[in-house]
């Protein structure tokens, strides 16, 4: 197995100096770009359409808010770790006009730096890497599900390749804070995965395109964004454990800075971005609101309260169903947060260009709350974008849809975890384990009878417990109705575009909003609208078109013809 | 006859203008489509006049006097822009052959200014440097036809009939909806693009398929519609695939970039070794374009004809089924010419004055006569 899997070392006292529009700054190693731009004084990362300032929502690599250029190239400040001498132009708007005006191609000038993260990236030695590059098993995502399917999957001796898009393994459970060393479970996890060397991993990397049809023996090929030239990848299975990500439903004031994602923020303090001693409003709905609030607490904020809508007779339903899971339990005990309410909700941020403060529905009552930051988060939906664009069916939760051996409706095609329906990461640990067994045995190569055995009854009876808790999860949590209308009619929804919600609600469905509105239409792909506009509308959304994230040109053009070719089997 | 009902199958941009210039005829005007989109919404709005054959030359300059009158009234989410086609000679043949077009062009009565290798670079500097020159056409645009095609049916004078349905079959009195329901009327027009295909077999109509490409929104890096004078060659091939560099700077910001067609496919997945193709010329052209982020790419067919010129009249053997068809990459630029020719047919008001109908008569397809004359028979 490559270096980069094992637990990386700590260096978090070491300085990295990096460029801000031409100022100089420092931080230390293994900060996230977007925590050091807000370390750096800068309260948003890009202008809107309107001209509005923004800053990052989601933290996880999703709703582009954070796009800034980096050595001049369109990155997610969220995704992307400070590298010593980053050339970084949050206003890129002036740069390209420049080149416009000289005709000297913008990337002659730059420098092609090894990423010198300090754990997460393929190593260099990689870099002389068959191209394109075969496998047995592809696994998308390294989170509970990705890591517990590469363990399932590993002793087969099977080539494995895991990829993710975060800059270090661990998912969103897992990701591991820049200033502490990543949590027992995950080094158990990945030191498990170090003894064997036919698992790849690639950090940073996302699924830009399908390079090729799938093969008639279920390979797929993939055009993998590297944040290098790219590469694509010829797998002979596909296992999808792409996760979540927050459901967000727009109310006035939403697109502020200031205003995150719960799971958001949390993603963001653990990239280094320094909330100590901000007033920080804990919102939204579920038991992530409570893990958000235990970290920001840790990270030293001033935490005003965690308003749960939902109330406080289902809540109290829930806990009393928290025996049958006892380390659930305890979780919860650990998370106990003495500013929980329920039955509270918001109803719009006030501020003009950054967040002041949040009026909230306390029961009966509106409250202005005065407050740096508002973590948000309603729930979460299951990111099933690549799997519908190899054409896998989605199911009634509205994950992907998935047989007992975790197989999708596409041949050669596996899911599992949060994208097969929200259900937690003990449930995506077992569905992990099941699929990576799964896929192994459908390769049916000599040495999958290990992996045979370990699909056993304990497994299932495990997925049927924690599919239990999801099921009260999902009764107990259920959305007020109240919230789908919090937008009001100047409320933007599609926040790439700047569309308001009067001017989709003319229209009768999602295709009809996007053609005439431009719904849709920005980098995020419509993640973040289009899940609003489900939950909010009731529009039933198309399957996700090419490309699935935006992707360099150059990075499109690059991958030949020849490699793009099928496999052949 | 000036009152009868006309049914249009297809609200793409040749189906919308039909309707409109009917019922300016005042005619009674439905209109059919599934709404599914098709080229109309796949393409890229460029109003080009192309001048390398006669009728197709006579249609475009036809058509953009009416643009030309359309432009005022056209509401902003039209966003019809005055770019211009810059077409790029990269060798010194090519710069003859903008010569040659340039001639052909003040012919037909149509401006155009030579560039050299300096002034296309002043023109447009993110151009590689080492292009001979250029042709400029600066009375060509670019629109977001999906919202014209709207506007073409929500402001003709007699209100027209706008149904969500899908044709299964086009009878002697009228169409048949997938539910069975039977709509008569005295003519139907079928212009439904490539979907023709489904209700008119027969139909001399084959796919080439195209890619584009749409970036993130950017500063102003362009600002005409660039084309290499190689996709002529390229739009006329009668095989194969091929790729041609075209990049449009929309209104938004954003690069809308092609060109691919592709003869062998009616799969509407992007094929991406064509893509990748397609890129790798355009960065030949605009190298810049390398690090600016791509954000979708899609497919679209375009509806092409053995001679590559659009059918539009009569069906050689159904006399109540009119064709608005086959206009492949030219749709949008010559549909406002097509739904004149079409409207004074149907209406038996005359020829047009400023254009011959002749070129685009369906019966010039022989097959087509004997084949659909087989057709009926076993009918």
């Amino acid at each position: 197995m490559s270096p980069s899997l094992s637990a990386a070392p700590d260096c978090a006292s070491a300085e990295l100096t990096f460029w801000i529009n031409g100022q100089s700054s420092s931080v230390v190693v293994g900060t996230s770009l977007a925590a050091a731009l807000a370390a750096a004084g800068m309260g948003s990362s890009r202008q809107s359409v309107m001209g509005q300032q923004r800053a990052a929502l989601c933290g996880m690599g999703v709703c582009h808010e954070c796009a800034v250029d980096v050595d001049g190239q369109r990155r997610l400040a969220c995704q992307t770790l400070v590298r010593h001498g980053m050339q970084v132009r949050t206003d890129a708007a002036d740069s390209m006009v420049a080149i416009a005006a000289t005709g000297v191609p913008f990337n002659a000038a730059r420098q092609h730096a090894t990423p010198a993260t300090p754990y997460g990236s393929i190593p260099s030695a990689a870099s002389a890497r068959p191209t394109p590059l075969h496998c047995d098993l592809l696994i998308v995502g390294a989170g509970p599900a990705g890591l517990a399917a590469a363990a399932a999957a590993a002793p087969s001796g099977v080539e494995i390749v895991v990829i993710d898009d975060n800059p270090a393994p661990g998912g969103q459970v897992w990701r591991r804070s820049h200033a502490a060393p990543a949590t027992a479970v995950l080094r158990e996890r990945l030191n498990k995965l170090s003894a064997h060397a036919n698992v790849r991993l690639l950090s940073g990397a996302r699924v830009a395109a399908v390079a090729a049809a799938a093969g008639a023996e279920g390979e797929q090929s993939l055009l993998l964004d590297d944040g290098r030239d790219g590469l694509v990848i010829h797998a002979r299975r596909t296992l999808l454990c792409t996760g979540a990500r927050e459901l967000f439903l727009p109310f006035p004031g939403w697109t502020l800075p200031g205003v995150t994602g719960a799971g958001g923020l949390q993603a963001l303090v653990k990239g280094g971005l320094s909330v100590r001693g901000q007033r920080v409003l804990v919102a939204g709905s579920g038991p992530l609101l409570l893990a958000t609030a235990a970290t920001l607490r840790q990270a030293g904020a001033t935490l005003l309260g965690v308003a749960e809508q939902a109330s406080w007779r289902a809540m109290a339903g829930f806990m009393a169903q928290l025996p049958r899971w006892p380390n659930k339990l305890w979780q919860a005990a650990r998370l106990a947060e003495p500013r929980w309410r329920a039955n509270q909700w918001v109803l719009r941020a006030l501020g003009t260009h950054q967040l002041q403060a949040v009026e909230l529905q306390a029961g009966a009552r509106r409250v202005v709350i005065e407050c740096d930051r508002l973590a948000c988060g309603f729930g979460l939906v299951p990111n099933t974008e690549l799997g519908q664009l190899l054409g896998c069916a989605l199911g009634a939760n509205g994950g992907l849809a998935v047989d007992a051996q975790q197989a999708t409706s596409v041949a050669g095609c596996f899911a599992a975890g949060e994208c097969t329906g929200i259900g937690g990461s003990e449930r995506a640990a077992v569905q992990g384990a099941l699929a990576g067994a799964a896929a192994v045995v459908s390769l049916d190569t000599p040495n999958t009878l290990t992996a045979r055995t370990k699909i056993k009854s304990p497994q299932t009876r495990a997925l049927r417990r924690w599919q239990a808790f999801a099921d009260a999860l999902h009764t107990h949590f259920r959305l007020n109705p109240a919230l789908l209308r919090l937008a009001q009619a100047d409320t933007l929804v599609c926040r790439c575009e700047d569309v308001p919600m009067s001017a989709l609600q003319t229209h009768d469905g999602w295709v009809s909003a996007k053609l005439a509105t431009r719904c849709g239409m920005g980098p995020c792909q419509g993640r973040i609208c289009g899940a609003a506009a489900q939950a909010m509308l009731g529009w039933t959304l198309p399957p996700p078109r090419h490309l699935l994230n935006p992707v360099r040109i150059g990075l499109l053009a690059g991958a030949s013809s020849e490699q793009a070719a099928a496999p052949k089997s | 006859m000036s009152h009868c009902d006309v049914i249009v199958i297809g609200a793409g941009i040749v189906g919308a203008a039909c309707a409109h210039e009917l019922s300016r005829a005042g005619c009674a005007v439905t209109v059919l489509d599934d709404r599914r989109g098709g080229a109309t919404q796949a393409g890229m709005g460029h109003l080009v006049v192309m001048d390398d054959d006669a009728a197709e030359f006579a249609l475009a300059r036809a058509s953009m006097q009416r643009w030309q009158a359309w432009r005022e009234q056209l509401p902003a989410a039209c966003a019809y822009s005055p770019t211009g086609t810059l077409w790029l000679a990269a060798n010194d043949n090519e710069l003859a052959e903008a010569q040659r077009k340039h001639h052909r062009l003040a012919a037909g009565g149509v401006h155009s200014e030579l560039l050299d290798a300096v002034a296309l670079a002043a023109e447009e500097p993110a151009l590689t440097h080492d292009l001979a020159g250029g042709l400029r056409v600066p009375a060509d645009a670019i629109v977001y036809a999906p919202a014209v095609a709207d506007w073409l049916l929500a402001s003709a004078p007699r209100p027209i009939v706008q149904r969500r349905a899908t044709a299964v079959a086009i009878t002697d009195d009228g169409v048949r909806l997938t539910d069975g329901t039977l709509l008569r009327a005295g003519a139907v027009v079928l212009a439904a693009g490539i979907d023709a295909l489904a209700l008119c077999p027969e139909l001399p109509l084959q796919a080439k398929k195209g890619h584009l490409v749409i970036t993130d929104r950017l500063p102003t890096l362009i600002r005409h519609e660039l084309v290499e004078l190689g996709y002529i060659a390229s739009a006329h091939a009668r095989s194969g695939s091929s790729v041609a560099f075209n990049a449009q700077p929309r209104p938004t910001g954003q690069l809308l970039i092609g060109s691919s067609r592709q003869f062998d496919s009616a799969d509407a997945r992007i094929d991406h070794a064509i893509l990748s193709r397609m890129l790798r010329r355009a960065l030949r052209y605009l190298p810049a374009l390398a690090d600016v982020p791509a954000i979708r790419s899609w497919t679209g067919l375009r509806p092409a004809t053995p001679d590559g010129l659009p059918i539009i009249g009569r069906h050689p053997t159904r006399p109540r089924l009119w064709l608005a068809l086959g206009h492949e990459g030219l749709g949008v630029t010559t549909a406002p010419g097509t739904a004149m020719l079409m409207a004074a047919a149907i209406t038996g008001q005359g020829g047009l004055r400023e254009l011959d109908a002749e070129p685009y008569r369906a019966d010039r397809f022989a097959g087509l006569r004997a084949r659909n004359g087989a057709v009926e028979v076993a009918a």
